[in-house]
């Protein structure tokens, strides 16, 4: 058992070690504003991340991820902004203070299901930001507050672009949730989520505190989007405003988290990559045709909505469930050849088929 | 697992490798000029307007006005030349979007300056951008007294009049006519209606003011606030509010039989977007101009349905040829002026033209231009704020009628408030400036 935990630690170091490297290439070859947008993915992965071990792993749908990323926003700010924190601990302490207003929210709902869980979850988005409005003397109201954009350290020269160094704070950001999120759910956590997830009752009879699994997963998944939230505010658009979370970002969020591929974290990345290009390219597309004023204004809208139920359509399983199918097929195909052709004991596809059948 | 996110990894970084190179290749260069945006035969600007969302009905007018201004201008010439174009871009008046869309106008699409962003709580939050990358950001469609900084945002220029001054000499008029009269301020809790409240309370005795009732943008009701007000006794009413909230407030204000002195902020009062919300939000009960006629109110341009200005006839002309799908209404009429000053700049720029040039040149010549404003700019090198004043003006027969001379003040606390007499000049024949 040990063995096997150790071995998800090192696995996890592995997969941390390769991302880095490969956005650490990315954001060094491309442009300042295509960094931007990695920065922007990069936030939005932290959230989506959490989000997807919630409804994937853990069987809870919230629509109120968007009101956990104001609260990190909010948090960051102040701390910086008012009380002169540095950006690491505000980061961090951001994250836990959404743990924080994850604990109650998180209980208040464990007995609920379906409709009702979804409902309570949304008056949290709805009702949080109004806040912001309500005591407009701390958090400044409609105009809600601002930062300095982070500075990059001298010893990257005095022309390095503040847009790399934007990106790989929220970069750094999205790989620590990576690793934390990995190894929770290969840990006890996540296969007894996915127990209590599949049959409440046998789990339960098995001996797993099923609300406190659920609050737990909850809590995590909170966290996570003060993250992101904070990433958000305090890194890439050094701002919070209640209007920037309002009930369409959750609606956006939990709309990620399905195309991109329900309850795995590849799926999160497909889903945060999807959040930031998927409305530049209907946008594109919309301006593309000469239109009346009125219907190229609401074109991009009606765009991402077809494409988001397009993709739906195809790929029942989200984009990372349906690459996983077309790469089984490719596969099976190949094997098929290979024993046809040589009548070679296919092991090696075999296992790896049964290493890609394993949930998350 | 793992390689199902090592796959989703490497292939969202391919993904975004190639549409990197994709779009490396669209650099703007050659034309007599080598600042972004600019060939020698075209200049692009962007901009960020509400075309979706809440704040869409009326501003999501205002760019395609002013893109038909460009077109009129464009097909007599452009400017030395050079064609306006302007991509306007949709931010739903969210300032995350505001601050995704102008990286991408101004990383990617390398425009040669921000035209006309709408709104305070966005358009703020790119301010420090746009300055420190020295990308003009000329003339923002919001009166916030925090556009007026040419010594920290050498970039940025306003072009409303500053609320703090249309408070004022609302104020004023206040004063002077309605003298002894309790006074009930409904504004809205953020810049626009903090500004015009200050405004007001620089002008009229403090004993006079009764009740002073914020709220909150986004709120479904102003009954609380309006029965505070009624309750408070007070005859005169001022609202700094933008359209929606000027509809709501007078709905609620016939429902409680409260028949105040309307004073309305211009934001406030356009009475085509007034009437066509009255009209959705009694949902059909109440229709047209009737709850607001008789308020005073004020404008720096002239009154949208005034057919006999000249400059209403020029807008008109060129609405009818480019825009005809919309209105005349105030907004029409607002995207068309401040494009008119954004031709002013450019010309003033020279045929050489650079960021700093266009900066430079609203610094120094921008106090002087004449143009359908019926009064003149504040630009200075130290003083980004516009229009130095307005001109009172009465609802009457559901349209705006200015009446008396404009007044100029400016926003420091008890600055005097005086009277221009420099009048407004016609427009140029051609009707494109010629400064």
């Amino acid at each position: 058992m040990r063995a096997a935990a150790r071995f998800t630690l090192l696995r996890s170091l592995g997969l941390i070690v390769f991302t880095g490297l490969i956005l650490f290439l990315v954001t060094e070859t491309v442009s300042d504003y295509r960094n931007s947008q990695v920065a922007t993915g990069a936030y939005f992965f932290a959230v989506l991340a959490g989000l997807t071990m919630l409804a994937g792993v853990g069987g809870r749908i919230s629509l109120g991820h968007g009101a956990f990323m104001a609260v990190g926003a909010y948090t960051a700010l102040l701390l910086i902004g008012k009380e002169n924190w540095a950006l690491a601990p505000a980061v961090a302490a951001a994250a836990a203070a959404a743990a924080v207003v994850g604990l109650p929210v998180g209980l208040a709902t464990t007995r609920l299901q379906g409709p009702y869980l979804a409902g309570a979850t949304l008056a949290f988005a709805i009702g949080l930001p109004a806040l912001g409005d309500k005591f407009s003397g701390l958090f400044g109201g409609e105009n809600g507050l601002a930062v300095n954009p982070p500075t990059p350290p001298s010893w990257l020269g005095s022309n390095f672009s503040l847009f790399r160094w934007e990106a790989w704070i929220a970069c750094l950001g999205a790989l620590i949730v990576l690793f934390v999120l990995y190894n929770l759910v290969h840990s006890w956590l996540g296969r007894s989520l996915r127990a209590a997830r599949d049959d409440a009752i046998a789990a339960s009879l098995c001996g797993l505190g099923v609300g406190r699994l659920q609050t737990t997963a909850f809590v995590v998944s909170a966290a996570c989007a003060g993250l992101g939230g904070a990433l958000l505010g305090a890194v890439v658009q050094q701002l919070a405003t209640p209007s920037a979370f309002g009930i369409t970002l959750s609606l956006y969020l939990l709309a990620g988290v399905v195309v991109g591929g329900l309850g795995s974290l590849g799926g999160a990345i497909w889903g945060a990559a999807l959040l930031v290009l998927l409305p530049n390219w209907s946008n594109d597309l919309a301006n593309s045709f000469s239109l009346s004023t009125n219907v190229r204004n609401n074109l991009p809208l009606a765009i991402y909505g077809a494409a988001l139920i397009g993709l739906m359509l195809v790929w029942p399983g989200g984009i990372q469930g349906g690459l996983g199918a077309l790469r089984r097929a490719i596969f099976a195909r190949l094997r098929g050849r290979r024993r046809a052709s040589a009548a070679l004991p296919a092991t090696e596809a075999a296992s790896d088929q049964i290493a890609t059948d394993r949930p998350v | 697992m793992r390689y199902r996110i090592l796959a989703g990894a490497a292939a969202a970084a391919v993904a975004i490798l190639v549409g990197a190179c994709g779009s490396s290749g669209g650099s703007s260069g050659g034309g007599s000029s080598n600042a972004p945006g600019v060939t020698a035969t075209s200049i692009t600007f962007g901009t960020h307007q509400p075309l979706t969302g809440p704040a869409a009905p009326g501003y999501s007018e205002i760019a395609p006005a002013a893109q038909a201004f460009f077109n009129y201008v464009n097909a007599h010439g452009g400017v030395y030349g050079r064609k306006i174009h302007l991509l306007i871009k949709d931010d739903a008046y969210n300032p995350t979007d505001t601050v995704n869309v102008v990286h991408q106008l101004v990383l990617q699409d390398n425009v040669f300056g921000i035209f006309d962003g709408l709104g305070t709580p966005t358009h703020t939050k790119v301010v420090g951008f746009l300055n420190s990358e020295k990308v003009p950001d000329l003339f923002v469609a919001s009166g916030c007294p925090c556009w007026d900084n040419g010594t920290t945002q050498p970039e940025t220029f306003g072009w409303l009049p500053n609320y703090t001054i249309e408070g004022k000499i609302l104020g004023q008029y206040i004063k002077q006519h309605f003298a002894g009269k309790k006074v009930g301020v409904l504004y809205q809790d953020d810049d626009f209606g903090q500004g015009g409240l200050a405004g007001i309370e620089d002008e009229v005795p403090a004993a006079d003011i009764v009740s002073k009732q914020p709220y909150q943008s986004g709120t479904m009701t102003l009954a609380p606030q309006i029965s505070a007000i009624k309750s408070s006794g007070a005859t005169v009413l001022v609202d700094f509010t933008v359209p929606i909230y000027t509809a709501v407030g007078q709905l609620t204000s016939f429902k409680l039989g409260y028949k105040p002195q309307l004073v309305i902020s211009n934001v406030g009062i356009d009475p085509t977007t007034v009437g066509k919300l009255l009209a959705t939000v009694s949902k059909g009960k109440a229709s047209g101009t009737g709850l607001i006629e008789g308020a005073i109110t004020d404008g720096y341009i002239p009154s949208p349905t005034d057919n006999s200005n000249p400059w209403i006839k020029l807008f008109q002309k060129i609405r009818a040829q480019y825009d005809s799908n919309t209105p005349m209404d105030g907004n029409v009429e607002f995207g068309m002026a401040s494009a008119y000053t954004l031709v002013q700049a450019l010309k003033a720029a020279g045929k050489n033209l650079t960021r700093q040039a266009v900066v430079n040149a609203v610094d120094t010549a921008g106090a002087s231009w004449k143009g359908p404003g019926l009064v003149p700019y504040r630009y200075s090198k130290t003083d980004h704020g516009g229009f130095d004043g307005v001109e009172m003006g009465k609802i009457s027969g559901g349209k705006i009628v200015l009446f008396g001379s404009p007044m100029t003040t400016s926003p420091t606390k008890s600055s005097p408030i005086t009277p221009y007499t420099g009048g407004q000049p016609a427009p140029p024949a051609s009707g494109i400036p010629s400064n």
